[in-house]
């Protein structure tokens, strides 16, 4: 495939927008930092994130060049993905919703709840339809996890509201 | 024969009891992670690394080793049984291993993906033991500038790769050398890019990176274009390998060894161009290159054993210099400095018994391997029916718990959910992924031993430039970047 027989990928001028965001961020980050040099640091903590603001603007320059000429980065492929496809967001944002509820609620209610809710939330949201069976393989792995982790080889894991009981 | 001795001694450790059990796990957790579909071999070690959290560093190295080659093994399985593209290194291998499945063959594929890479991680082995020593004794030499010099190299040459493109691959290059610096300026105490927020202070954990980039990313990606109709697998007795099969495989496993080597040991490794080029080969020294493309085992035998020997390939700078060059040995380099161990020229010298224990359960992982894969091949080919949505929700279950547990803090989990998001648009916009882990893990090194070279020459930038080793190194640079100039200027003349 050339690349003119390929439809134009617009949203690729986000990513420059991003880049370009991201050089002016750091530049300014790194006029606020206090310039400090010594004899043991001539140049101090300044010029690398000022070179890299420099070189993402120029990036993102370079990127909107190769895009405006029909320039494409190709999707990954994988095992499990379907290209033809769109993007289905509710799954992904789903998705988010089981994650950002495991990161509120892990040290309130501990892995072995959080966990179990992440894992069925998860499985519900990529389609499982059989809800005790996740909600028993959610339990399970939580158990088995903390019991392995936390408590056999003294990984950080909270027992959060269940300290004691387990 | 000081070395020989000390890899006795690394052998002598690896032999207790005990540490043969690591070593099993290791080897036995990496196949199994590995064979599922979606999980590459750096997903694999970065998934399982909380594993080895309460490990002292000798168990958790021996452990390593088993993931690390029983992730890769797993991979080819995967890529054998179901006729769909994997990670990369693997794509060349599912060309003929998938056709010869279909065609009844999986059993001898899988036989000789196993036994190739047995030989080709031994003999790899073996040459990393010789080579790793040199390389240590010509990094010892090198000063500030040097490495800095190398580090750029490495920049360059895992962003400009052949084939992609550039501006991405300098794009995601970038974006990985900012997260580099976010936190406090280890010369000055200033803080960087922190944003205020107390907890970026100590800068964002390597591992929270690569469970996010490698981990969360691939299941959100995976999770929206999910495939809602199983792949077909192949199913597979026993793998076994008759005499014609030996006859036809022996000799593409010796050339994928010696072409898969050297390239991973080069600061510009990866195993797409071994396993490509060992491919080629095997096809134009066949009797019959007609049955290439559907399904000729040298073209199996060949490439397999040129990605594992080119994994063992990239040990070599990995751990003599520090450099990483692949995804997979970005994320072992983040696990040494998890446990405070510095790769580099100095590790030979300070932890002996660490490194050549590492180097020893090399050779016993690939043992154990071939032993074990053989008759576990039908309970693999079993786990890749496992249903879609346990397998994504399992990810995104087990990368919570390892970045959680490298802080005990939530906010790792939204750092963590924010890198996934980054992996997702990356993988939409076919970006690159390996130059921001590399970024990431190389960067604050870089810019270390940057100011460290200018601090000799008084902040003149001529401190930059050092002795004939960065000279060279330069030059290299130069014309990787100017190759498509170079290319089109040849072309014409």
């Amino acid at each position: 495939m050339s690349r003119a027989e390929q439809t134009r990928d617009r949203a690729q001028y986000g990513v420059c927008a991003v880049l370009a965001l991201t050089g002016a961020l750091v530049i300014a980050d790194a006029l606020r930092i206090t310039h400090l040099t010594s004899s043991n640091d001539p140049i101090g903590p300044r010029p690398v994130p000022m070179l890299l603001g420099a070189c993402l603007l120029a990036v993102a320059v370079a990127y909107g060049i190769d895009v405006a000429r029909g320039g494409r980065g190709e999707p990954e492929a994988g095992e499990d993905v379907d290209l033809t496809t769109r993007v289905d967001w509710r799954t992904v944002l789903l998705l988010i919703g089981a994650f950002l509820l495991n990161a509120a609620l892990i040290d309130w209610l501990g892995w072995v709840i959080s966990g179990t809710i992440l894992f069925w939330g998860s499985a519900f949201a990529l389609g499982n339809r059989h809800h005790v069976r996740g909600l028993l393989i959610a339990v399970a792995l939580a158990l088995i996890t903390f019991y392995a982790f936390a408590i056999g080889l003294g990984v950080n894991l909270p027992a959060g509201v269940l300290q004691g009981i387990l | 024969m000081d070395n020989l001795r000390l890899l006795l001694d690394g052998f002598a450790n690896v032999a207790s009891p005990g540490n043969l059990l690591v070593a099993l796990i290791g080897v036995v957790a990496g196949t199994a992670v590995g064979v599922l579909p979606g999980i590459g071999p750096a997903m694999t070690v970065a998934l399982l690394l909380p594993v080895t959290y309460g490990m002292d560093p000798t168990q958790a190295f021996i452990l390593f080793a088993g993931i690390f080659y029983g992730g890769m093994y797993g991979g080819s399985t995967t890529s054998i049984l179901l006729n769909t593209p994997g990670e990369s290194s693997s794509v060349i291998t599912s060309i003929e291993g998938n056709k010869m499945a279909k065609a009844g063959r999986a059993a001898q594929a899988l036989a000789t993906a196993a036994i190739g890479s047995f030989v080709a991680g031994t003999i790899a082995t073996l040459a990393l033991v010789l080579v790793t020593p040199v390389v240590v004794r010509f990094a010892v030499s090198l000063g500030a500038p040097d490495y800095f010099a190398i580090m750029l190299l490495a920049f360059v040459a895992v962003s400009a790769t052949l084939g992609g493109s550039r501006v991405r691959g300098f794009a995601s290059l970038l974006a990985g050398l900012v997260i580099g610096t976010v936190g406090i300026d280890g010369v000055t105490g200033q803080q960087r890019l922190t944003l205020g927020i107390p907890q970026l202070a100590d800068g964002i954990d390597v591992v929270v990176v690569a469970v996010g980039i490698f981990a969360v990313g691939e299941a959100l990606w995976v999770a929206a274009h999910l495939r809602r109709k199983a792949v077909p697998v192949v199913p597979v007795g026993r793998p076994w390998m008759g005499a014609e099969d030996w006859r036809r495989s022996w000799k593409p496993w010796l050339r994928g060894t010696a072409l898969g080597f050297p390239f991973g040991a080069l600061p510009a490794g990866g195993a797409e161009i071994p396993t490509f080029l060992s491919y080629a080969t095997e096809k134009r020294l066949a009797r019959r290159p007609e049955e290439f493309g559907n399904g000729a085992i040298e073209g199996v035998a060949g490439p397999e054993a040129a990605n594992n020997a080119s994994a063992a390939g990239t040990l070599v700078p990995m751990l003599a210099i520090g450099l990483p060059t692949t995804a997979v040995s970005a994320v072992m380099l983040a696990a040494f400095e998890s446990y405070g161990i510095q790769p580099g020229p100095l590790l030979f010298e300070r932890q002996p018994t660490l490194v050549w224990t590492l180097i020893a359960s090399l050779f016993v992982g690939n043992l154990l391997l071939l032993v074990l894969n053989l008759p576990l091949a039908p309970a693999w080919a079993r786990l890749l029916r496992i249903p879609r949505p346990y397998l994504y929700a399992g990810i995104l279950f087990f990368a919570s718990m390892g970045a959680y547990a490298v802080n005990a803090q939530p906010f790792d989990l939204i750092l963590l959910l924010l890198l996934g998001l980054l992996g997702f648009g990356m993988r939409r916009f076919g970006l690159p992924v390996l130059p921001l882990i590399v970024g990431v893990i190389l960067g604050p090194r870089a810019e270390l031993q940057g100011r460290r070279s200018l601090q000799l020459s008084g902040g003149d930038l001529s401190g930059l430039l050092g002795g004939p080793v960065s000279y060279t190194i330069y030059a290299v640079i130069l014309v990787l970047l100017a190759w498509p100039l170079i290319k089109r200027f040849v072309r014409r003349g």
